[in-house]
């Protein structure tokens, strides 16, 4: 059974239609990819998800459970983080307190607090500064870091890599396979390399629809399907 | 430049400006025990608008919502607190401070209950279903704003209403020949007191760390799986009696009082948070000192420029800073 399914979702903001009929099924555990050029919708999908906004028609179902009407604070409790394009960390807040506020209890794990500095030696280091003094790489740390500062089933993350330097890129790919371990990523990249390296599975949004669907591994090795859908061999 | 600049934001920065305008105030003033007396009033004027203004930021800063029915609490908390006043006005009169204290907290008491049920009136009833839309807002605030003070006048009458004063709130100390009136120093203290409690909750406490979130990017923080539309009716309602309270205090203030009041101190109290830079606590305090410094200098130095003087302090502020002096959102 799948985590997350979305079926023929449809999605307007304001009068224009952004997605016009997307589905696709997320496996439990790995990477699934959501690959797709610039405005095919790959944003509003996650946003869709998290009920950022509202789908109709369509319908989203996680763990077997209808969330398409939900409000985002209650999708977020049943387990699913969402890492945003921009980041949404608080600026004024530290770091420790943005990390905080992602935990139920208020206060830290300290195995995870650990697994997290680990992971990302910066955070432990600035952990009293205020998150908006921080560099790109180490303001998308913190944002990924929020999403697993407790355990989650999901996490939806947009654009990890856009702007960041090639070496917090491969950081952050490590990351992502040891956080890919013990829960499941549904990430929306531009960057094909990034998703190929850590992506089981895969689909490709073209205009608010689904294009292509099915193994990353079969993607990766077909030049005319990566060419036809995303343009890649040119 | 820059070192200047970097020096000066060590010391302080902006926090700084009231201690500025106060220097140079001195220096324009002459007369030191004029200007003891100008500066605790100002001080005091600027913590009463503290209170009215800190809620409309906070509520703005947290639901992008443009409250001009703000007012209406700053009004009713003036009345509602004279009025009971009024009807405790022998124990305003004994000649016994703990009779006196009795009777002024229960005017505030009656004046923040007030603010806290009709907060939550407000925000469920006329705010709730003009979320995310700005025009509607104002239409329908502006409309509630209206209503009030026509409840007002209804009921209280378009005279002045008397505001009696605790015994012990009366008159001055005098210092060497600088004299300080007690209900001033009394305003200062008790505003001073309220920032540091709504500091403390806000940088201390969970709640408060909701809020700070909030501020900044509402829909982050229900991703992470709080409601903010709950969280908000609180702020709300939290922000309705510190205006109610505000306006309680600027009744003992004025000792006489009108409907139109909390309208005519609307103006003052949108500069006080347009200054401050919107949904920042701090902000706000350090907007409404330096609006009641200028008011009371200015009125002293130029009293026909009084009423221009924090249009023009907001002018300058704004094209110096933008978003104000100390933004909730960097």
């Amino acid at each position: 059974m799948s985590l997350l399914s979305l079926r023929h979702m449809k999605t307007d903001i304001g009068q224009y239609a952004v997605l016009h009929d997307v589905s696709f099924e997320v496996p439990e555990g790995g990477v699934f990819v959501l690959l797709g050029r610039n405005g095919a919708g790959k944003t509003t999908t996650l946003r869709s998800i998290m009920g950022l906004w509202s789908p109709s028609p369509g319908s989203v179902h996680f763990d077997g459970r209808d969330i398409t009407a939900m409000h985002t604070a209650d999708i977020a409790r049943l387990g699913i983080a969402y890492v945003p394009e921009n980041m949404g960390i608080f600026g004024t807040l530290t770091v420790d307190e943005n990390l905080i506020l992602a935990t139920g209890s208020g206060t830290f794990d300290k195995a995870r607090l650990a697994r997290i500095h680990a992971l990302f030696p910066a955070l432990e280091r600035f952990r009293d500064k205020q998150a908006w003094s921080l560099s790109g790489g180490q303001k998308q740390m913190l944002s990924v870091a929020r999403a697993i500062i407790e355990p989650r089933a999901l996490i939806l993350i947009d654009e990890p890599t856009k702007g960041l330097a090639p070496s917090i890129v491969d950081a952050m790919a490590e990351a992502f396979r040891e956080i890919a371990q013990t829960t499941t990523i549904l990430l929306v990249e531009q960057n094909f390399n990034f998703a190929r390296s850590l992506g089981r599975d895969m689909a490709v949004i073209d205009d608010g629809r689904v294009v292509h669907a099915g193994s990353m591994e079969a993607f990766a090795a077909d030049t005319a399907l990566q060419d036809k859908h995303l343009g890649l061999s040119a | 430049m820059s070192t200047l600049s970097t020096t000066l934001g060590r010391m302080g920065g902006v926090n700084l400006l009231p201690f500025a305008v106060a220097a140079v105030a001195f220096l324009l003033i002459g007369a030191p025990s004029s200007w003891v007396t100008l500066t605790v009033a100002g001080l005091a004027m600027g913590m009463m608008l503290f209170l009215m203004a800190s809620g409309l930021s906070l509520v703005f800063g947290l639901m992008d919502v443009l409250n001009f029915g703000h007012s209406a609490f700053v009004s009713f908390g003036a009345f509602i607190s004279a009025t009971v006043l009024a009807g405790l006005g022998g124990w305003l009169a004994a000649d016994s401070w703990v009779l006196n204290s009795l009777a002024l907290a229960a005017s505030y008491l009656a004046a923040i209950c007030f603010g806290l049920v009709a907060g939550w009136f407000f925000e469920t009833v006329i705010i709730r279903p003009v979320y995310r839309d700005h025009l509607r807002q104002i239409l329908i605030t502006i409309g509630a704003m209206i209503v009030a003070e026509q409840t007002i006048l209804a009921f209280w009458g378009g005279t002045p209403y008397s505001v009696g004063r605790p015994h012990f709130l009366e008159g001055s100390w005098i210092i060497g020949d600088v004299s300080i009136e007690i209900y001033r120093a009394f305003a200062f203290a008790l505003g001073a007191a309220v920032f540091v409690m709504l500091y403390l909750v806000l940088n201390r406490t969970r709640i408060g760390l909701l809020i700070r979130a909030g501020v900044e990017n509402r829909e982050m923080v229900e991703a992470l799986g709080f409601r903010v539309d709950r969280l908000f009716i609180g702020v709300f309602m939290l922000g309705s009696a510190l205006a109610a309270l505000g306006g309680a205090m600027w009744a003992g203030y004025e000792t006489l009082i009108t409907p139109a009041l909390g309208a005519e101190l609307m103006i003052v109290v949108f500069i006080v948070v347009i200054i401050g830079g919107l949904g920042s606590i701090e902000g706000t305090l350090l907007g409404a000192i330096l609006v009641g410094l200028m008011a009371n200098y200015v009125g002293f130095l130029a009293p026909k420029l009084a009423l221009a003087s924090n249009m023009i302090l907001m002018v300058a502020i704004l094209l110096w800073r933008p978003n104000g002096l100390r933004p909730a959102v960097k």
